[in-house]
């Protein structure tokens, strides 16, 4: 089997999936109280739809969407909603949450089981879709109906699942796709569907043989299902890489990936995708990896929206001694949380829990002058130039970043992986994005 | 196993990535001044015990001159990252092996204290430091640094009033006399590929300088546009304009073999903070140097080009960075 991978920059971080890729997925018993946050996704938050004593019940919408960039919250437990409150979320911020108490009832709103959803047309998929609150899980959360409705003028021909999972700890897609193979089909049959294109892609690393060997399986019966195999090299789950590498098509700077005529949805997505349509249930819960060395039991947990994420790493056992960072989502594009009340979000994919030794020079802060050995210029998947936006930003010339393209950069950090003076080299283009718009 | 207390327990917050290589500046400068060895150890053989003198001064001189600009400045000692230690250990092979104690020291100074620390150290300087200690040594002391010693181990081809190096002679005799001097051409290549010839006490050593040089590539610390552009233009314009009988009679193995270029063009020009950042500007930049080399060796006064043919080049490397910019991913609109 060939391996298919993009052509420029790219790096190969070691990828530490071995300490929880083995591990099966357990579902986490629900929290005695949750907090869901009105914004979980890119866009307008929603708008609270309940009132402060109300009992829920599991996958009642609670949050209503605003403007079309946006997506419903349901309740994950059922119970009475005890505040609506301000509370932190990975990213730092504070957002409104509807926290609920648990009654421990489990009671569901109730679902419709749809055996034949397969007959059903493609604007009756995407009403269940967008109902469920679905957002792109691998953690960028857009809303994915919003991606399934694209403009008429835009003609879309091909839609991939990403089974990438190229952010070194995460293991949560590589557990769904041995899991749930057959599901994940489903979901991107019905994403053929409602799109109306002739042909899905699943693209998959070399490093999980296993899953590619299960997904090719339950592909089998599928002509119009292809199952990639991807050459292990970050950052091989983004977006512009995927499908650079599958369709061979190179989605134009500053253009979207249905403007070359694709569209691109996580393995988790596809695997809630198909939960809505067969079940109508609501994204209220997701599978979170977690794992890194300052965990005691690195462990795949299906845990519900809005559990707080001390518990679920209680649920492993605790920290260990010397942890020191915390981070939501992968070690390359996550975020690291600074309290662990933050609850888990539609776009958590994993909390990778680092040692004091391994995140030593994240301490201290320092960093030594540029040298200019182009590293960063090799590594960089856009063919940018990051050395400039670093030295650029150093000097707070923010604006003069954008004759060097810094808006095509998605912050992946190779280039700051790579760096041998240790630059902060995506924190000073971020600053130049807020500082230096012209 | 300890079980970490959850509350009042303070997480380290960053930008990410949280994960990086263990790669550093530290170990880059160390591991380039390691690969130096060979060319030191055959320069030692052939110059004697002087050339361990010459080169331990140089060093000292660039350690010392650093840590006092940075003492005088209020910076932060940087001896640590090995970029003086190699500035200095790059000048020592650079520099005949009969110099008095002064023109290390003094060499060194300009090299690291001038055109590096004064420009903003590590990362700022526009010029080569060694070899612009080098090229002030040469222009301050042209006698004690044209003075050639001949080496003393191994078997004698060279007459022995003479001091001069190979491209001195060809400069000055004819390639005719050079090939006289080493028996024949077969053995002229060979002395000139081991680096038993007059000449930088660091430099004369082909081989030596090959073997370096790959395992730098090995490392990946090297990339190969610089250098082979480099040698190649050389070995080009010698082969078109270097022979007496006319064009593309001139002989490109012995301007390719000898001087400072395999040093230059291995060591020198490819100094990452003086040389383009972009491959395809890093072509340009080693055809330049190419070059400049062989009109200077060719036409100009010197016998020998290198070093200010890298010199030149250094000042052209921002221009060079902003016309060979990057091809960036989806430049180019594609039609689904």
């Amino acid at each position: 089997m060939s391996t298919a991978t993009f052509p420029m920059g790219g790096i190969h971080p070691p990828d530490e999936k071995e300490l929880d890729s083995h591990c099966p997925i357990e579902t986490m018993k629900a929290p005695a109280r949750v907090m869901i946050p009105l914004a979980q996704h890119i866009g307008a938050p929603c708008v609270s739809m309940v009132e402060v004593g109300k009992r829920v019940l599991i996958g009642e919408q609670i949050g209503n969407p605003q403007g079309f960039v946006s997506a419903p919250v349901h309740a994950s437990v059922s119970g009475k909603v005890v505040s609506i409150e301000n509370c932190p979320n990975a990213q730092g911020k504070m957002v409104p949450a509807i926290v609920i108490e648990n009654d421990k009832m489990e009671e569901w709103a109730p679902l419709e089981d749809d055996p034949d959803f397969m007959q059903r047309p493609a604007d009756v998929l995407l009403k269940r879709i967008k109902a469920a609150g679905l957002v792109g899980m691998g953690g960028a959360t857009f809303p994915t109906h919003v991606k399934l409705s694209p403009p008429k003028e835009k003609r879309i021909d091909a839609v991939i699942i990403n089974g990438a999972e190229c952010e070194p700890y995460l293991t949560a897609d590589h557990r769904v796709m041995l899991e749930s193979p057959r599901e994940i089909v489903y979901g991107l049959k019905i994403l053929i569907k409602v799109l109306n294109v002739g042909k899905g892609h699943i693209g998959i690393e070399n490093n999980k043989p296993d899953a590619i060997q299960k997904m090719s399986e339950a592909a089998k019966e599928f002509p119009d299902v292809e199952v990639w195999t991807l050459q292990t090299k970050y950052p091989q789950g983004a977006e512009k890489m995927l499908i650079k590498t599958v369709l061979g098509r190179e989605v134009p700077s500053g253009g979207l990936p249905m403007d070359v005529g694709a569209v691109v949805q996580n393995v988790g997505t596809a695997y809630a995708v198909y939960e809505a349509c067969r079940y109508g249930k609501p994204l209220v819960e997701r599978v979170v990896s977690v794992t890194g060395r300052g965990i005691t039991t690195p462990k795949n947990l299906r845990a519900r929206i809005g559990t707080p994420v001390s518990q679920l790493i209680e649920e492993c056992g605790g920290m260990k001694a010397g942890a020191s960072k915390v981070i939501s989502g992968g070690p390359m594009m996550g975020f690291s949380i600074s309290s662990l009340d933050v609850p888990v979000m539609k776009g958590t994919s994993g909390l990778v829990v680092m040692l004091e030794s391994e995140v030593r020079n994240g301490r201290s802060g320092k960093f030594g002058n540029c040298i200019r050995c182009g590293r960063c210029v090799e590594a960089c998947p856009m063919g940018l130039m990051p050395l400039m936006f670093s030295v650029l930003s150093e000097k707070g010339m923010y604006a003069d970043t954008n004759d060097y393209h810094l808006l095509d950069c998605f912050e992946c950090g190779s280039c700051t992986y790579v760096c041998p003076a240790k630059r902060p080299i995506v924190q000073q283009i971020r600053l130049a994005k807020m500082l230096g718009k012209r | 196993m300890e079980i970490a207390e959850k509350k009042g327990q303070k997480l380290v917050v960053s930008v990410s990535p949280h994960v990086k290589s263990e790669e550093s500046v530290d170990r880059i400068m160390w591991a380039v001044t390691i690969s130096l060895v060979p060319a030191f150890v055959m320069g030692v053989y052939f110059f004697g015990p002087k050339a361990v003198y010459v080169t331990a001064l140089c060093i000292i001189g660039s350690l010392l001159s650093e840590a006092f600009v940075e003492k005088l400045s209020g910076k932060e000692y940087t001896l640590k990252d090995g970029s003086a230690f190699l500035t200095g250990a790059l000048l020592g092979l650079n520099m005949p092996v009969t110099v008095p104690f002064y023109i290390p020291l003094i060499s060194s100074f300009v090299a690291v204290a001038i055109t590096k620390q004064l420009f903003g150290g590590l990362g700022y300087n526009i010029f080569n430091p060694a070899l612009m200690g080098r090229a002030f040594a040469l222009i301050t002391w042209p006698r004690a640094m044209t003075t050639w010693a001949l080496p003393t181990a191994g078997f004698i081809a060279i007459d022995a009033k003479t001091t001069a190096t190979p491209l001195g002679i060809l400069k000055e005799e004819g390639v005719s006399k050079l090939i006289e001097l080493f028996g024949d051409k077969g053995n002229l290549y060979t002395q000139l590929l081991v680096g038993h010839r007059a000449g930088s006490l660091g430099e004369t050593s082909v081989i030596a300088i090959l073997i370096g040089a790959a395992f730098l590539f090995y490392r990946r610390y090297l990339s190969w546009q610089i250098p082979l552009a480099f040698i190649a233009t050389v070995g080009v314009g010698a082969w078109i304009f270097g022979g007496k009988a006319g064009l593309f009679t001139g002989d490109p193995l012995i301007h390719m073999l000898s001087g400072g270029l395999m040093l230059g063009a291995f060591y020198m020009a490819t100094d990452y903070v003086t040389c383009p950042t972009v491959k395809r500007g890093q072509l340009v930049f080693g055809i330049g140097c190419g070059f400049i080399t062989i009109l200077i060796r060719l036409k100009a006064g010197y016998p020998e080009g290198v070093m200010f043919a890298i010199l030149i080049m250094n000042c052209f490397t921002p221009l060079i960075d902003r016309s060979f910019v990057t091809k960036i991913f989806g430049a180019k609109k594609v039609a689904p």
